[in-house]
């Protein structure tokens, strides 16, 4: 569904991806774990386009997606949880689902997608008329995620979900994420947090200073020596 | 008796001049919530659209509405290209380049418009038969009136549309956070573009209001409405929309209360003095939120 062939990303000088290539199928949640600064935010903004990769190709749905404009490829039927949630503050919870629906048009159909976030996430509904920016951390990340699914993707990048949430919040998350995925949305997972992602996921990368320096099947991972030295504590 | 017909009075002529000001002020705090910048060049948009509405007026002999209009697309379109042409190229770079840029576009437009028009001043046309009205001993003028109901009907109209449009939400977005909005499927160039254009908008609606109430335009007119305005918008907490409302009215309030009961001369000292007060009590202004340190 994903094709990630050989990317190289720059910050001015700083060559931060180097030669990346991995891909998600269709149906899976695939993750890329690795410790803070090993480039997985910056991976997660190629495919969505508030980056470009200098050289290198992504694809999705065997189409080249890597010079496409980002606020187009929500169209397309990739959306971005971004790390840090990045909720709209000053807006309310009802506005920035909506926002989450910029693209659709059909009304009704967008009335449904309200129904079935607010079925996923009660608390969302309760405070449909609160600034996000009064929310606790917990209920801005369901936002960000509930946001993103406003707009009925096809593939959900999701940029560490559970940073800086208490260890219940996490697990609610992850069940989310396992939800999501069974329902029929391919999940790019991004995370430190490698126990969980690797617990809910199919495939992995690990990533280190811009490299994938290991990938294969989650379960295999998490039994892997090197892996649960280094990620799993 | 008197006293109290003098200060209505005096209140009534500071809403007046104080709505143009709202008005203005709305383009700076619009484009500042959405690209960070204070728009210099946006003083000029009043003057363009004050000389535009001249020229149709006196050149091409157009009736009044399509003068209002053919001055507002003018200065939409001016604005809209400014942005395009001066500030969008320096999106990503430090603030004070785009700051300097648009004290330039504003120098370029001022020159401009002196070489086609010469510096002299001239007499802006009287489209509007303004007469008095008496309410008891109180004196209001239909233009008065004409300047703040257009104003308070532009005003709820942009806050209807900010607050309840998808456009508007956009804006909201966009102006919050610029890489997330992009993630809703947002077009970031769209909506800036529309924010100048609406700017601008409001802006050549109260230049001509402006050019009305004092009926003599040249090349370096925008200069102090639009410090003025400026000043409003900071006053309320530039960024906020309500907050250049406010800012607008308190200005023109200050002034006339100033011009009626100490001096002509002291209007811009005392205005610019409640700046200063304002912004040492409150630096982030009368709405504005905890101090962000930007610009
Ligand atoms: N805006 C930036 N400017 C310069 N370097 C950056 C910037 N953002 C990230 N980097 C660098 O790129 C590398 C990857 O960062 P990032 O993708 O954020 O990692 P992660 O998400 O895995 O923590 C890091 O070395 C980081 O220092
Ligand atoms: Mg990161």
């Amino acid at each position: 569904m994903l094709k990630v062939n050989d990317i190289n990303v720059y910050y001015g000088a700083i060559h931060a991806i180097k030669g990346i290539s991995f891909e998600v199928n269709e149906g899976e949640i695939v993750t890329l774990i690795g410790a803070n600064g090993a480039g997985k935010t910056t991976i997660l903004h190629t495919i969505s386009g508030l980056m470009k990769a200098k050289t290198g190709e992504i694809s999705f749905l065997n189409q080249k997606i890597d010079s496409i404009e980002a606020h187009k490829l929500l169209e397309m039927g990739i959306a971005h949880v971004p790390e840090g949630r990045r909720v709209f503050a000053q807006m309310t919870v009802q506005e920035n689902l909506e926002m989450g629906a910029f693209t659709r048009k059909d009304k009704k159909e967008i009335e449904e997608s309200f129904e079935s976030i607010f079925a996923k996430f009660p608390r969302l509904k309760e405070r449909r008329k609160q600034l996000a920016g009064t929310l606790s951390g917990g209920e801005q990340q369901m936002l960000a995620i509930g946001r993103a699914l406003m707009s009925k993707p096809k593939l959900l990048l999701m940029d560490e979900p559970s940073m800086g949430l208490a260890p219940i919040l996490v697990q609610e998350i992850f069940n989310i994420i396992k939800e999501i995925n069974a329902s029929g949305t391919t999940v790019l997972l991004v995370e430190q947090n490698a126990n969980m992602a690797l617990s809910i996921a199919h495939r992995a990368y690990v990533l280190e200073t811009g490299k994938i320096v290991l990938s294969g099947n989650a379960k295999d991972l998490l039994g892997n020596e090197n892996v649960k030295k280094a990620y799993l504590g | 008796m008197e006293g109290i017909i003098k200060f209505l009075q005096q209140l009534i002529n500071g809403i007046h001049v104080g709505s143009i000001y709202a008005l203005i002020a709305l383009g700076y705090t619009m484009v500042y919530g959405i690209v960070q910048l204070i728009n210099f060049a946006h003083g000029d948009i009043i003057m363009m659209g004050a000389f535009i509405a001249f020229i149709s007026i006196t050149v091409l002999k157009l009736p009044i509405i399509l003068v209002i209009l053919i001055s507002v697309i003018f200065c939409m379109i001016s604005g809209i290209l400014i942005e395009k042409i001066a500030y969008k190229p320096l999106r990503n770079s430090p603030r004070i380049s785009a700051l300097i840029t648009a004290i330039g576009v504003s120098l370029f437009l001022e020159n401009l418009f002196m070489l086609i028009f010469t510096p002299n001043p001239k007499p802006f046309p009287n489209v509007l038969k303004v007469y008095q009205i008496n309410i008891g001993n109180l004196q209001i003028s239909n233009l008065t009136i004409i300047t703040i109901v257009v104003s308070v009907i532009l005003m709820i109209g942009l806050d209807f549309f900010v607050k309840h449009t998808k456009t508007g939400k956009a804006m909201r977005a966009v102006s919050e956070d610029q890489g997330a909005a992009q993630l809703m499927g947002i077009n970031v160039n769209t909506t800036i573009s529309v924010t100048f254009a609406i700017g601008s908008a409001l802006g050549a609606i109260g230049g001509i209001l402006y050019s009305i109430a004092y009926p003599v335009i040249d090349p370096f007119m925008g200069i102090m409405p639009g410090l003025k305005a400026f000043i409003a918008a900071v006053l309320g907490g530039i960024g906020i929309i309500p907050g250049a409302m406010l800012g607008g009215f308190i200005m023109g309030i200050a002034e006339s209360f100033t011009k009626g009961y100490i001096s002509s001369q002291l209007a811009d000292a005392v205005v610019f003095g409640i700046l200063i007060l304002v912004l040492s009590i409150k630096p982030s202004g009368i709405f504005g939120k905890n101090i962000k340190e930007k610009v």
